[in-house]
């Protein structure tokens, strides 16, 4: 970039000093007016490439190859192994593939629990925060802090209360509340399911409701006066006015907010350590652990492809199902 | 941001007592949840080792800064700050100027591949990061086989990372607010005898320092934040802060007074710039999904 600069320069006190020299600058002007935006255009295109395309073709070669830790150091030595990596992944009745099938199903329950109460929890919040009142920008900054706050600090913490013995959480619903006869294990055994679905809300809410905020504002504001000439409430102006109005950003929301919870690897990575339970063992960290603990990426890399095959399947039919409702409504 | 609430006076009905019951409550609880986890990490942070090594209790016995001392004794804290900083900061620059080349041209110039460009580098935001994680690691280890420059380990191998996760972002960010400086400007620039860049950097970029400064504060939270790939491509002189956090919740004993010192102390760069910065952020963030 710094020699386009300096070019610029070169040429700019040209053209000052030289006007002869004119028709010739602007045909070389044209041919650089052509190449200009492909020269910007070019770091971002190269780091996009190595770091994310590129890699990504790899991952697919590798998912062919039987890629073990002897391999590692020139992986393009390593023995092809045709669809072998897929069939072990898919093999269901063998324990990869039973796991990975486990681990997928928990996948998708966590996923569709969590993007409903965060979508729940935002529309609640930006409803009733909709109308002005007092506190309410202080709320809104309090609101933020969970998005805010680095993924691993707000973790570690909610680590610290779901402890058994010298944490919040058993403090509160065995010795306060007496709910339960004995204090339970939150980050071990079944119970792990609920602490990871409660740290992801807890994380995850706050961008639906800042989105949602966004797309209440672009509501106009006659449209309530005139439902509330016709006699609507406030309850009857949101179910009426308010929610279906939100359907676009919902669209858009809703779909980040699936890819976003799972694909997440770092919520339960910072809760639970390396090994996560088996109640809460994402796809993420499944995937991580079969490659880094066995060292053999070729049927992780089975896995991730797997994986990123469903994330275009679901998104595509989303995006068509979406599309086609609203269509339909519109018509 | 403005505030949505000057554009809107009050409502032309008075809202009904259970709409403002419902409102009080909701928001009371929320409020409550929001807050446990902060509220746990500084009175934690200020107990002496007895009151978090036995049954959790509401308050202190007695208020202690020792662990604040403490933090910086037990691990290298220190050390992966300045590794968190560094590889932050210098993956914040790059992203931030890349992404200001990028966009002026998406923003400014119509050439072939535009769409092209614009829609892989925003579906690359879709994809799994475990989907890179593996080949990323053998070509940064093949990398250094071949050429000898450590891409694995090392601090520059991170900041490569980095800076491309939150450049798909920035970019679509940046051609947002490119977007809404008037055209007229940069091509008045442009007829006093300013190149290309000289209209970007002396007009189109400082009527867009809002959303640079957005787009940088984007950078460097994700960057800071990061986890998966800093648990793999660190070792024990570049680990970040992500990493080196668990250092105390992995030992035999937990010294969690310590360790919600600690996790205050790393979230304080971050959420003090975010909550200052959060008009610009907000408005960059949302801007792109409500359209």
């Amino acid at each position: 970039m710094t020699t386009t600069a300096a070019l610029d320069a070169g040429e700019r006190t040209a053209r000052k000093n030289d006007p002869g020299a004119a028709p010739r600058k602007r045909r070389s002007g044209r041919l650089r007016r052509i190449a200009l935006p492909y020269l910007l255009l070019f770091p971002a295109i190269l780091l996009e490439l190595l770091v994310h395309l590129v890699p990504m073709v790899i991952g697919v070669v590798v998912s062919f190859k039987e890629l073990t830790q002897f391999y590692i150091r020139d992986w393009g030595t390593a023995p092809w192994a045709g669809f072998d990596n897929y069939a072990m992944s898919l093999d269901f009745d063998a324990p990869v593939g039973e796991a990975l099938l486990k681990s997928f199903l928990t996948t998708c329950l966590f996923t569709v629990v969590s993007v409903g109460l965060c979508w729940m929890l935002g529309v609640a919040a930006a409803v009733f925060m909709q109308e002005s009142f007092r506190g309410r920008g202080f709320l809104r900054t309090i609101f933020l802090v969970p998005y805010a706050l680095p993924v691993y600090a707000a973790v570690i913490t909610w680590s610290f209360m779901f402890q058994r013995d010298n944490g919040l959480v058993n403090h509160v619903l065995h010795d306060q509340l007496g709910l339960t006869a004995s204090p339970p294990f939150w980050l071990i055994g079944d119970n792990s399911f609920i602490a990871l679905l409660v740290v992801s809300v807890w994380k995850g809410w706050p961008f639906a409701f800042l989105i949602i905020m966004a797309g209440l504002q672009n509501i106009p504001r006659d449209v309530y006066e005139a439902a509330a000439l016709d006699g609507a409430g406030v309850w009857q102006q949101v179910r009426r006015i308010t929610l279906p109005a939100l359907r676009p950003v919902n669209q858009v929301l809703v779909l980040v907010l699936f890819l976003w919870t799972f694909n997440d690897f770092n919520t339960p990575f910072v809760l639970f350590g390396k090994a996560a339970p088996e109640a809460a063992d994402l796809i993420s960290i499944h995937i991580y652990q079969s490659s880094f603990q066995t060292w053999n990426f070729g049927t992780g890399s089975a896995m991730s492809v797997l994986l990123l095959l469903f994330l275009l399947v679901v998104t595509g039919v989303y995006l068509w199902l979406t599309s086609r409702g609203r269509k339909a409504t519109d018509a | 941001m403005p505030d949505p609430a000057v554009r809107r006076p009050r409502s032309p009905m008075a809202a009904p007592r259970s709409f403002l019951w419902s409102r009080r409550v909701f928001l009371t609880l929320l409020t409550v949840f929001v807050l446990l986890p902060v509220y746990v990490m500084i009175s934690s942070s200020l107990k002496p080792l007895e009151d978090v090594s036995g049954k959790f209790e509401w308050l202190p016995s007695g208020l202690t800064v020792r662990p604040y001392f403490d933090i910086w004794e037990t691990v290298p804290l220190a050390d992966y700050f300045v590794n968190s900083l560094i590889v932050a900061g210098a993956a914040t620059l790059c992203s931030v100027t890349i992404a200001v080349f990028a966009a002026y041209a998406v923003s400014r110039y119509s050439f072939r591949g535009k769409r092209v460009f614009t829609v892989t580098v925003l579906s690359t935001q879709m994809f799994p990061g475990i989907l890179f994680l593996l080949p990323l690691f053998l070509i940064y280890v093949n990398i250094g086989n071949a050429t000898g420059i450590a891409l694995f380990g090392s601090r520059g191998g991170l900041i490569l990372t980095y800076l491309t996760f939150s450049l798909p972002f920035s970019i679509w960010m940046l051609i947002g607010y490119f977007d809404s400086v008037p055209r007229d400007l940069d091509e008045a620039a442009k007829v006093d005898g300013c190149g290309p860049l000289g209209a970007l950097f002396r007009v189109i970029v400082p009527a867009a320092i809002p959303g640079i400064v957005a787009v940088a504060v984007y950078a460097f939270m994700t960057a800071w934040g990061e986890v998966l790939f800093a648990s793999v491509m660190t070792n024990e002189t570049t680990r970040t802060l992500a990493v080196g956090l668990q250092g105390y919740a992995t030992q035999n004993d937990v010294y969690w007074n310590q360790v919600m010192a600690a996790s205050l102390v790393v979230s304080l760069p971050v959420v003090a710039g975010f909550l200052l910065l959060q008009r610009y952020l907000v408005t960059g963030l949302t801007a792109g999904a409500v359209k």
